[in-house]
């Protein structure tokens, strides 16, 4: 059983994915308790995993037992087991969330919106834990469909953004594709850890640079590196809080893995890091983004608008990291996946709340919301002192290693856009804080007193307890940090 | 010098942080919710205190929580600078919680028990400042002190308080994100540590430039220090509630500035270092111009509070002095004055708290005659104020006299003429006070009927100013402290 490990973490959502309707059709109730039990299944199984990696290095699961490169391999190493452990806990904290949420906003909808979910589900898993190329292109459209038609079911002018999105996700998927396809033409094998080997002969050929050049086009699309997310904040702030509060977190990241796994598993990283140019460009791309994702989340007035920005000036954090290409910086970077994932989950997670309780989600909607959701409130507080990067979060450790890396490389100019965009962050939550907090602007009297009673009123525990596991899981991933590091990232940085 | 390993130092920040659970949770019984904050301080001082039969024998408590770099843990080490603070911090927490009670409850403040939450949370981080054994858990407790204060400076939710927020915000946390941040993890790529250490831990790391470029960005960092030209975020911070000026930006906010530059001084860079650089001199020169400027500004302030709050960013330089001034003398001197400043200045901002609870008052011209309805209050002013002038029989006076001496002991007589001259101006904003409040007569009202503040006001500021007093009789226990702190980075 425990050898089936890795393929059950796609099976349980899968499968249980197919009964959903089936389920759904006896009885709409059971949907819920049935999504969470495929999750929890799925999670369970993506701990072991991680916990036989941790002992006992890679695992290479064969797919009907055929074998490599003919088959379809899975592999898991230590990279990918902690993106599936973030996956499958993501994906059980937001089922745990939608129930309320998604009674309130897309009624009628909700067995087809569980089947979707668990489809999205499956992508993303699928996406981080095969070993094969093709097979990651299936599971990042799995991933995509369901994610479009997830968008497409939220409020008005959802269909119109998912529309925009199907277009560049498409055309951000065909590129990958093409990339596929030439390195298929020149090497006849789509294993990656096959290509790995065959590769290194070839890297004069204009092919494999043509296949490099598609598959960083087609996947900077995917995880929305400015100046090509424009897709991102229409299709997001729109789409139902559920299903952004599982999207936001993890197509990025996934994104962010693929391009990972590219350059270091596929390609050399001494190659694709130190022979292609493509580092510096990263490292400016990821300057651009972090500052143009700041600048536009400035602009903002709409609360989760504003979220999708710092997704995208987050991903300018990754890239850059990556690109500085030097031990503490991708250090910082990998580290960013996990931390990121678990802020934009609180923080989209928090925009739910909001929307469920104060039926929008303008930041002036905010107003008096320390008094009346205290919990709910203090979780807001810790997630948005991780954006910004305050210590003891998870946020100030992997923005540490990034600005300390970029010292080390002499990389200034992106040292001065982590932490202007710190500073930035500063600004973006303290205005919100100020509305939930100084709320009785306009009644002039000298001392405040007499405020309007305000009652508290919390958020339902089913969407208030995801929120507060992740404020304290913040600040444990802060505190802990270290064992996260020596024990699996440092076996994900390369030697350089 | 022997070391301990001890979990004293984390149960002294702890016992406020999880205090804030009892305090919530007596939200509803204002009288259990005032008891537990005094359990709570009385408790925190006396953690605090236990320590300091082994620290005066040359011992240092260590603690280390938990490592979250290589090589840096979120760490803690009692010395004996660390402890003065510390204890300066706790013991007066006690004695504002006395008056934050009075204060508050006679002016009927609204969200009292938000206001007794944030207030041990940031004692908790200022204690955290004072025990940091390294660059990032200092840096972490300074985050923290910002965060929690900031609800205390908006405490009353309107326009004013507002803008003085964001005023707070911006200078604390964008000077420390900006300049102190960059800087220390520059420190930590450089040297691989970040652990306070007697001879510095920067000596030989970079070129000559590179570290004078450095020392002028952490001086600059750390906004809490109010050194001009980052210094304008305290006075707008005024519109705190008073016992909060009187705590926290007389006390334990801005001494957490001057202590994390101390720090950063005499062990980060370290006075040899320093003095090759000759970083020391301009050190000196550049805060003589914070010391004199504060006091021409604070001259001119006609709002008490202000007048108050423009005189610690004056004196609050001349602690910093003590990091520059290389010597047995100036250094003890100006580590001295973190205490002595301490009880004369909060003493001070509790006289003008009584007045404002009493009359209303909040300005100097309207308390002409004040002292005949008020005369304990004045007095206590009276004292508070010849504390921070520096004169005989008050505690102020010995800071002053080992900063004096230290000058000289460097040979920097320039800077000697700034003490005098700035001491001069402290008599000039703060004696008229006095005289006016005692032998003009009042305008309004001609009530020449003695009336004080509630007792919970005034018993408070009358135990500080005979602290002051006391502290000028018996100044040999912060004097020992600094002493050692002053051996111990010498090397003598």
């Amino acid at each position: 059983m425990i050898d089936q490990a890795p393929v059950l973490i796609i099976i349980f959502p899968l499968m249980f994915a197919f009964i959903t309707p089936l389920l759904g059709w006896l009885r709409k109730k059971l949907c819920y308790p049935w999504v969470l039990l495929a999750l929890s299944l799925s999670t369970a199984c993506s701990l072991v995993t991680l916990g036989r990696v941790l002992s006992t290095g890679i695992i290479r699961y064969r797919m009907g037992s055929w074998i490599p490169p003919w088959g379809i391999e899975y592999v898991i190493d230590h990279l990918n087991a902690l993106m599936l452990v973030i996956v499958s806990v993501t994906g059980l904290l937001v089922a745990i969330y939608s129930k309320r949420s998604i009674e309130r906003e897309i009624p009628g909808k909700t067995v087809y919106f569980y089947t979707i979910f668990l489809l999205q589900v499956t992508g993303f898993l699928g996406i981080v834990v095969t070993g094969d190329m093709f097979n990651l292109y299936v599971f990042l459209e799995i991933a995509s469909l369901a994610g479009y038609a997830m968008i497409a079911i939220g409020e008005d002018g959802a269909p119109l953004a998912a529309f925009r999105y199907i277009v560049m996700g498409t055309i951000g998927a065909s590129f990958y594709l093409l990339g596929v396809g030439y390195l298929y033409i020149v090497t006849g094998s789509l294993n990656m850890a096959d290509l790995a080997t065959l590769l290194p002969d070839l890297y004069n050929s204009k092919v494999i640079l043509t296949a490099f050049a598609f598959f960083m086009a087609g996947i900077a699309i995917k995880m929305a590196l400015f100046p090509l997310h424009v897709w991102l904040p229409d299709a997001y702030s729109k789409a139902p809080s559920t299903s952004s509060a599982l999207i936001a977190p993890l197509m990025t990241k996934i994104s962010v893995y693929v391009m990972v796994r590219i350059l270091f598993s596929v390609f050399n990283p001494s190659f694709s890091l130190g022979e292609l140019p493509a580092a510096d460009i990263m490292v400016w791309f990821g300057i651009i983004a972090i500052f143009g994702g700041a600048i536009m989340a400035l602009a903002q007035t709409d609360f989760k608008r504003m979220l999708c920005y710092i997704v995208v000036a987050e991903v300018g954090y990754m890239v850059g990291g990556v690109g500085i290409a030097n031990t503490v910086a991708i250090k910082g970077a990998v580290l960013h996946l996990l931390n990121d994932a678990v802020m934009t989950l609180g923080l989209f997670a928090i925009a739910g709340i909001v929307s469920y309780k104060m039926k929008g989600h303008g930041i002036s909607d905010f107003k008096a919301l320390f008094k009346k959701m205290p919990l709910t409130m203090a979780a807001f507080v810790v997630v948005a002192l991780s954006v910004i990067g305050v210590p003891p979060t998870c946020g100030f450790f992997s923005k540490w290693y990034l600005i300390q890396g970029a010292i080390m490389a002499n990389s200034w100019p992106f040292v001065a856009a982590l932490l202007l965009s710190s500073l930035i962050n500063i600004i973006l939550f303290f205005r919100i804080f100020e509305i939930g907090y100084v709320f009785n602007i306009g009644e002039s009297h000298g001392h405040g007193h007499g405020h309007e009673d305000v009652v508290i009123e919390e958020a339902p525990l089913s969407m208030l307890v995801p929120s507060i596991v992740v404020a304290v899981g913040i600040i444990f991933i802060g505190l802990f940090n270290q064992s996260i590091l020596t024990n699996i990232i440092e076996y994900v940085v390369p030697k350089l | 010098m022997e070391t301990i390993v001890s979990i004293k130092p984390l149960l002294a920040i702890a016992v406020s942080l999880f205090g804030t659970i009892i305090i919530i949770a007596l939200n509803k019984r204002p009288n259990f919710r005032e008891l537990s904050t005094f359990v709570i301080a009385f408790v925190k001082f006396g953690i605090i205190a236990s320590m300091i039969p082994a620290v005066l024998d040359g011992t240092r408590f260590v603690y280390n929580l938990v490592d979250v770099l290589p090589g840096v843990g979120i760490a803690f080490r009692v010395d004996s600078l660390g402890l003065l603070f510390a204890l300066v911090s706790s013991s007066l927490w006690i004695v504002t919680s006395f008056y934050s009670i009075g204060y508050m409850r006679a002016l009927k403040e609204h969200s009292q028990t938000r206001y007794f939450v944030f207030f041990a949370l940031a004692l908790s981080s200022a204690i955290g400042v004072a025990f940091a054994a390294n660059l990032l858990t200092l840096y972490l407790f300074y985050e923290m002190l910002s965060l929690s204060t900031y609800s205390l400076v908006t405490h009353h939710q309107d326009e004013e308080a507002r803008f003085a927020g964001r005023k707070y915000l911006t200078y604390l946390m964008g000077s420390s994100i900006a300049f102190l941040l960059p800087m220390i993890i520059l420190t930590y790529a450089m040297t691989g540590t970040l652990d306070f250490t007697d001879q510095g831990i920067l000596t030989g790391a970079a070129s000559d430039i590179v570290l004078t470029v450095m020392f002028v960005l952490y001086i600059i960092g750390v906004g809490k220090a109010a050194i001009m030209p980052i210094h304008a975020w305290l006075p707008s911070a005024m519109v705190a509630p008073t016992p909060v000026s009187s705590l926290l930006h007389a006390v334990a906010v801005v001494k957490v500035g001057v202590f994390t530059t101390l720090r950063i001084c005499l062990h980060v860079f370290g006075p040899k270092l320093l003095h090759s650089l000759s970083l020391d001199v301009f050190l000196l020169y550049f805060v003589s111009i914070t010391i004199l400027i504060g006091s021409l500004f604070a001259l001119k302030q006609d709002s008490l509070k202000a007048r108050l709050a423009y005189s610690t960013i004056s004196q609050l330089s001349y602690i910093v002095l003590g990091g520059g001034l290389v010597g047995m003398l100036g250094m003890s001197g100006g580590i001295m004055h973190i205490a002595m400043h301490a009880f004369g200045k909060i003493t001070l901002f509790f006289c003008a708290g009584a007045i404002m609870v009493n009359t209303g008052l909040k300005n100097i011209s309207e308390m002409k005659g004040i002292g005949r309805k008020m005369p304990i209050t004045m007095a206590a002013f009276f004292f508070g104020s010849l504390s921070i002038i520096g004169v005989p029989p008050l505690g102020g006076f010995w800071s002053k006299w080992y900063l004096a001496l230290g000058c000289v002991e460097v040979d920097q007589i320039p800077i000697l003429v700034v003490l005098l001259t700035s001491s001069l101006l402290n008599a000039a904003y703060f004696l008229p006070i006095t005289y006016n409040a005692f032998f003009e007569k009042g305008s309004g009202d001609e009530s020449t009927k003695m009336q004080e503040a509630p007792i919970l006001t005034v018993a408070p500021l009358v135990f500080t100013a005979l602290v002051s007093f006391l502290l000028f009789l018996y100044p040999s226990f912060f004097l020992e402290l600094a002493k050692m702190t002053a051996r111990s980075i010498l090397g003598g």
